[in-house]
């Protein structure tokens, strides 16, 4: 909305340009009108909280019912993550629904890593689902820990934990301690800048280390730019097989890999049949969050025996070499 | 002879902030990517350059010569290069020693960043001795060292950020640093005959005693 404003405001103030003086009338007039605009118009979207953390610039907004956590003031509409106030169980956004798939795999996880809160979306969810189940969340941000109790609902309990530490760290020490975990959901990059060192064949070892036999990683990664061709040739590199689950109608790629702590070939095949049983079971506990498990479940069917729709030549990501922030331009 | 210790002065700054900042890559793996790592690493290298700042003008005093100005580049190369093969058992060492990760990286960074940037440090002061004439044009001589030495820190770190490490490894980065350490340590020595500051040497004296 604003984001409009100011362009259009740059543009009538080019427009003028001719005149040096009238032109800094103009542009003085326009900043003036971009300074009062919002709060004439921004009736839709109103700013909560605005916070500038060690790693982000966070804001917090509600427009309506949907109060939202933004990570970044450039793309006022990229949100990080979104909770509907009338009905806060329903998951906003497509891909959170789709990690939610993972549950597929492994009905009822003992223990839960997660990697990166936000705004807290996918603890709160199965930790309501799964009480008895330890979920361990890392966050890197003590701001992003503090929004999320704040504002989107989230308290720790003895099991619902947020560690606030950098994910390689707690991966190495958690490796060290022998943790195993049921379920591992890596989600930890936002729109603007991504930790490199979480992209990498390295990490994803480690993590792979942390998965119990018939353990599920599930990873909310990059759908477009060269990202996604060398994200993809990273899991296939340290996992072999991948299940490939694209979003409908959203940008959004999740990969999951069931079984992901042994080699490809030793995995038993996924059955159609189990699976869509599966579904059926989680569907009615799924349905409060309006994650639609049966279309998901036929989704995942469908794309276990996709070929590559990426460019396999494209380099690995490892601790020598992860540019990722180069690469997603 | 002057172009030459410039061009060395600017590989030198090249190098110190090409490495600083691949500092940040090595450590990631073990201790994140937080604010604090890049504290340890700045903190180190501004620590590691103090000193070599205080030991390359202490060494300058004696009989200076472009040789022993090559054996720096030669020494900061021989010390650069354990980077590749050293850096992850050092680190796999810290990593299981210090829980902390704020020391944690402050300790790797002081094992495997110093010496190399100490002896990096060592360039700047070095390079103004053997140009320095007189008294009155040192200021002048140390500033645009300084204006080479810093500009070659600015362009080492845009290389590095925007194109090495697109193209390359972090390893063949710090071999190909340490290459440049060794080809112009040899450009030194070869090109610059001892007996030009010999000479100057004795100007300098004549005059200290005027």
């Amino acid at each position: 909305m604003s984001q409009l404003e100011i362009r259009s405001a740059h543009k009538q103030a080019s427009r003028f340009s001719h005149k040096p003086v009238k032109s800094l009338w103009t542009v003085l007039a326009a900043l003036l009108v971009t300074c009062i605009a919002p709060s004439v118009t921004g009736a839709s979207k109103t700013v909560i909280h605005e916070e500038r953390s060690l790693y982000t610039s966070i804001l917090v907004q509600q427009q309506r019912d949907l109060l939202c956590l933004n990570f970044t003031l450039k793309r006022a509409d990229s949100s990080q993550s979104c909770m509907d106030v009338k009905n806060p169980k329903r998951m906003v956004f497509a891909y959170t629904r789709m990690v939610m798939s993972g549950l597929l795999f492994t009905p009822n996880p003992k223990n839960i890593m997660i990697v990166g809160l936000g705004g807290g979306t996918l603890p709160v969810a199965l930790n309501e689902i799964l009480p008895e189940a330890k979920i361990q969340t890392v966050e890197i941000d003590p701001a992003v820990i503090g929004v999320a109790k704040r504002f989107f609902n989230f308290t720790e309990s003895a099991n619902n934990k947020i560690i606030q530490q950098d994910a390689r760290v707690f991966a190495k020490r958690a490796a060290l301690q022998k943790q195993q975990f049921d379920l591992i959901i890596l989600d930890a990059f936002n729109g603007d800048y991504i930790p490199e060192h979480l992209m990498t064949q390295e990490f994803l070892t480690e993590v792979q280390s942390l998965l119990t036999p018939g353990g599920v990683l599930v990873a909310n990664t990059f759908a477009s730019s060269d990202l996604y061709a060398h994200e993809s040739n990273t899991y296939k590199e340290v996992f072999g097989k991948f299940i490939n689950l694209r979003g409908r109608d959203s940008g959004n790629r999740i990969v999951i890999v069931p079984q992901g702590s042994i080699s490809a070939a030793q995995r038993a095949p996924i059955s159609r049949d189990s699976l869509l049983a599966q579904a059926d079971i989680l569907a009615p506990v799924l349905a409060p969050y309006a994650i639609p498990i049966k279309r998901l479940a036929k989704d995942i069917l469908k794309s276990i025996n996709a070929p590559a729709d990426w460019d396999q030549d494209k380099r690995t990501l490892t601790d020598q070499y992860s540019p990722a922030n180069l690469l997603k331009n | 002879m002057i172009p030459i210790i410039h061009l060395l002065a600017f590989c030198g700054g090249f190098i110190i902030m090409s490495f600083e900042l691949l500092g940040g890559r090595i450590l990631a793996p073990y201790f994140g990517s937080g604010v604090y790592v890049w504290g340890s690493i700045i903190t180190i290298f501004m620590l590691s350059l103090a000193i070599g700042y205080l030991l390359g003008g202490r060494l300058s005093v004696k009989n200076p010569s472009p040789r022993k100005f090559a054996g720096i580049f030669a020494i900061s190369a021989i010390f650069l290069y354990p980077m590749v093969l050293y850096a992850q058992p050092v680190m796999e060492f810290i990593f299981l020693q210090i829980e902390d990760p704020r020391y944690g990286s402050l300790t790797a960074a002081a094992f495997l960043f110093m010496l190399p940037t100490i002896i990096l440090g060592m360039i700047s002061p070095y390079s103004v001795r053997l140009l320095v004439d007189n008294v009155e044009e040192s200021g002048k001589v140390a500033g645009a060292l300084y204006f080479t030495s810093t500009l070659g820190s600015a362009i080492g770190t845009l290389v590095t950020s925007f194109y090495l490490v697109l193209w390359f490894e972090v390893n063949t980065i710090i071999t190909i640093l340490t290459l440049i350490l060794l080809s112009i340590g040899l450009i030194a020595w070869f090109l610059a005959p001892d007996q030009l500051t010999a000479s100057k040497k004795t100007e300098n004296d004549d005059s200290l005693d005027d």
